[in-house]
């Protein structure tokens, strides 16, 4: 059987040097040899794989046919940014997984094929050639609370139904996590940048630097005549470990790490006034595409050497296989096993090494994951002076904590109904907030739920058309 | 972007802004902040809210120009423009009346002590201002304390104005006066805030501080600013920036502090070489 034919990939020992993309990109060639590859199943499985019902056999076709702009086409039926999408979409546990040729051997590149007809059409002919079809301006104002995937997404949909949508974001920039989180080398900043720029032409009005709970409450939207509002503030809050010597100097958690060289750009520090520490040798605490990120970015900064210490096997690393691999080819080392229990730091209080503990496999938790267990006496110590923790995000707990009868579960994520409406009438959430994990169920989410507030405000504003 | 509408030099390197921020004016309270990045290139540094007035839509700040990014606002002039602003951020000041609160400020502090004076006045409070800087030429907002306040003490470290000494000089001997003290409340260095710490806790006296760490965001995702307060992490933009003085760790709050000294000091000159050059 023909094999997947492969992404071009800059070698390991020149992208650490930068932050410049990894993977290149298809050719017009190779994506059309690619895609030839599908079957065009009747039945395809790998629709049922995508949470956003992409009809992935109709948009491989119109690449095969030669004609990636219909593919892009099809693709925006469903996902209003697939130039990210195709960059850093778990495909391989999603869409591909289910492909009928997996058995077989390979699955086809749904998401490298994604990636390329999303980049031609922004490369080629998206200036001129932009056909989303717009409803004319109703007049009634919704406001969207947060810029993330879910955000954007919701307000993109809103705006071509004819709504005035105002996005309001706390930060300098908008993206949420495609901004400050992933880092550059995975999805570059211009990609974003020219999805928002299409966002603002359609009529999307963003206000930065607007902390809703504080700047203004979700009360006075509804004041300001806004008729719904949807809250995709996002998973912002780092969780930290609750050992001892934690709040060491050069101790960081991953967001902070994260945000000074991807949003202040610390990596070019003094020209951008944000310093940054540039460890020798690192430790990073975790096994998530943050954790990865975080280790591939500390390389880049110019660390000797970072390990990588996540609890359970290698088997079980929530991050995506694909730059699991890509972090081992620069040299992340990974521990496995392995268990922090406490930093120590020299006399002025910064770190100096971290003591861990080995762990072993025991049985499957709730999740299906075989849960790590300590093994006793098994202490030993690694080398570090700059540890970074990337454990995981909680939901970001300040504007439900400020906007009453907002009713939140035991995790801290907003309650919503099968409408994605919060417990406060014409308030709609999605994407991490209400305990997504992934920029396309962020997406989808805030798609679902601009339908539901067009139904919603339908309802509550029945005009004769 | 935020314009300047007023700038005024309160003391040698110690600047008082009014900018437009008319959505920031509108919901200040005593004890918040703002988070301002001054360009493009800029840090995002956190300054307290001196004075908001929802009516002109201003908020007041006044910072000691220490490093690049207090230097560099310092050069933004009247009618130009601030790039970013984000608040008000922060718990505000928990103000109740319970009879007699001193207010204690030292250097800049001052500053940030007067909306918290002023709230606790209003609230029915008698409250006594202790202020203090190192020399007269450097102690700022004497009379607009005295507005606020129902006495006011002055010390210097030099003696060139008011008590010689400092500020927690003057607190002793206010503590040793045997008065009916409700609530100390205390903005300023750190050594100057643990002093006062160490004092009220030998008299029991409840003491709050607004601890001043290292942040970035202000809006509690990335945990710059953790300090330990009674054993446990807390995110100063958020859950603070005041807390309980009794409890916090300040050993831990200095060492963070002193977190990037070397980068600060490469930026600070890097800076004034560059307006060495712009000038030459
Ligand atoms: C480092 C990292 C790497 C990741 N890699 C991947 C990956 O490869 N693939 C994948 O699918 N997923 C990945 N994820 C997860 C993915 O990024 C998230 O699931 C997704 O971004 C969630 O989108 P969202 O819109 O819900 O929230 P976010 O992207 O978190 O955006 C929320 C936005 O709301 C703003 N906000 C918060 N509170 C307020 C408020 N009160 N007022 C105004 N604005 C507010 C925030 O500043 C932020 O901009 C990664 C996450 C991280 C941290
Ligand atoms: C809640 C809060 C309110 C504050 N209010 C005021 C105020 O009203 N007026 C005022 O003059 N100052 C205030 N500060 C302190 C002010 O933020 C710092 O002086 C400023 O960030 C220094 O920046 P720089 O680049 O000029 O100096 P740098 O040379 O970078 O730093 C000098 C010192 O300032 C501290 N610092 C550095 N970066 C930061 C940062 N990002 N956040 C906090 N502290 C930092 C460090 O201790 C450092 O050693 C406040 C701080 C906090 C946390
Ligand atoms: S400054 Fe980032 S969490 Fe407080």
């Amino acid at each position: 059987m023909q094999k997947r034919v492969k992404m071009a990939e800059r070698p390991a020992s020149e992208r650490i040097k930068d932050f410049r993309q990894v993977n290149l990109g298809y050719t017009n060639e190779q994506a059309v040899e690619e895609a030839k590859r599908c079957l065009q199943c009747k039945k395809p499985f790998c629709v049922d794989g995508c949470p956003v019902e992409i009809d992935i056999p109709g948009f491989i076709k119109a690449i095969a046919a030669g004609n990636p702009l219909k593919a892009a086409a099809v693709l925006k039926q469903k996902n209003n940014l697939p130039a990210i999408c195709g960059r850093v979409c778990p495909q391989e546990e999603q869409c591909e997984i289910k492909c009928i040729l997996h058995s077989k051997g390979e699955p086809i590149g749904i998401g490298n094929l994604e990636r390329f007809a999303a980049d031609f059409e922004k490369e080629h002919y998206a200036k001129n050639n932009r056909h989303t079809a717009l409803m004319p301006k109703n007049g009634i104002k919704v406001a969207v609370i947060g810029s993330g995937p879910a955000g954007l997404t919701c307000a993109g949909d809103l705006v071509k139904m004819g709504y005035l949508v105002t996005v309001y974001e706390s930060l300098h920039k908008s993206g949420g996590v495609l901004r400050y989180g992933i880092p550059e080398f995975r999805l570059p900043d211009d990609i974003l940048d020219y999805e928002i720029e299409n966002l603002a032409k359609l009529g999307v009005n963003i206000s930065l630097n607007t902390l809703v709970g504080r700047t203004k409450s979700v009360a006075e939207l509804f004041d300001e005549g806004y008729k719904a509002v949807f809250i995709g503030t996002g998973a912002g809050l780092p969780n930290f470990l609750g050992v001892p010597g934690e709040n060491l100097n050069h101790v960081y958690s991953a967001n902070e790490f994260l945000v000074r060289v991807n949003l202040m750009r610390a990596f070019e520090f003094p020209l951008y006034d944000t310093p940054i520490y540039v460890g020798g040798h690192v430790v990073v605490i975790g096994g998530g595409n943050t954790a990865i990120d975080a280790a591939r970015t500390a390389l880049r900064l110019g660390a000797e050497e970072v390990n990588l210490v996540y609890r359970r096997s290698e088997q079980e690393l929530p991050a995506r296989r694909e730059e699991v691999v890509h972090a081992q080819e620069e040299g992340v080392r990974l521990r496995l096993l392995t268990n922090p229990v406490k930093f120590s730091g020299d006399e002025n209080g910064f770190v100096k090494e971290m003591e861990c503990v080995k762990m072993e496999l025991g049985d499957p938790d709730s999740s299906g994951r075989r849960r790590p267990k300590l093994i006793q006496n098994s202490n030993f110590t690694i080398r570090t002076d700059m540890a970074i923790i990337a454990i995981g995000l909680s939901p970001n707990p300040v504007l439900p904590s400020l906007t009453e009868k907002l009713e939140r579960d035991d995790e801290g994520h907003l309650k919503i109904d099968d409408k994605y409406m919060t417990s406060i009438k014409g308030v709609f959430a999605g994407g991490d907030i209400v305990g997504g994990e992934t920029v396309i169920q962020a997406m989808g989410m805030g798609k679902k739920a601009a339908r539901s507030m067009n139904e919603y405000l339908k309802e509550i504003n029945p005009k004769p058309s | 972007m935020y314009k300047i509408i007023k700038k005024r030099l309160l003391a040698p390197s110690v600047q008082l802004m009014e900018v437009s921020a008319p959505e920031i004016a509108k919901r200040a309270k005593a004890g918040q902040f703002v988070v301002v990045r001054v360009n493009e290139k800029g840090e995002r540094i956190p300054l307290t809210i001196a004075d908001s007035d929802p009516g002109s839509g201003l908020i007041t700040i006044i910072f000691q120009e220490i490093g690049k990014t207090t230097q560099l606002l310092g050069t933004v002039k009247e009618g130009e423009e601030i790039l970013d602003i984000v608040g008000p951020l922060g718990m505000p000041t928990h103000i109740e009346n319970i009879g007699t609160v001193v207010t204690v400020a030292g250097g800049v502090g001052v500053a940030e002590i007067i909306p918290v004076a002023k709230a606790f006045k209003k609230a029915g409070n008698r409250v006594i201002g202790i202020i203090g800087a190192r020399s007269r030429e450097l102690l700022i907002l004497e009379e607009e304390m005295k507005k606020h306040c129902d006495n006011v003490f002055v010390a210097t470290d030099d003696g060139s104005y008011g008590q010689k000494g400092f500020v927690s000089d003057v607190l002793s001997d206010l503590l040793s006066k045997q008065i009916n003290i409700g609530l100390v409340y205390a903005i300023g260095p750190v050594p100057m805030m643990r002093v006062v710490s160490e004092l009220t806790r030998q008299h029991g006296i409840k003491t709050v501080v607004s601890l001043n760490p290292i942040m970035v965001d202000g809006t509690g995702m990335c945990g710059a600013c953790r300090v330990s307060v009674e054993g446990r992490t807390r995110f100063a933009c958020v859950d603070g920036p005041e807390f309980n003085a009794h409890q916090v760790d300040w050993n831990e709050l200095v060492s963070r502090l002193s977190l990037f000294k070397k980068e600060e000091k490469v930026s600070t000159e890097r800076f004034r070489e560059e307006c060495r050059c712009k000038k030459g």
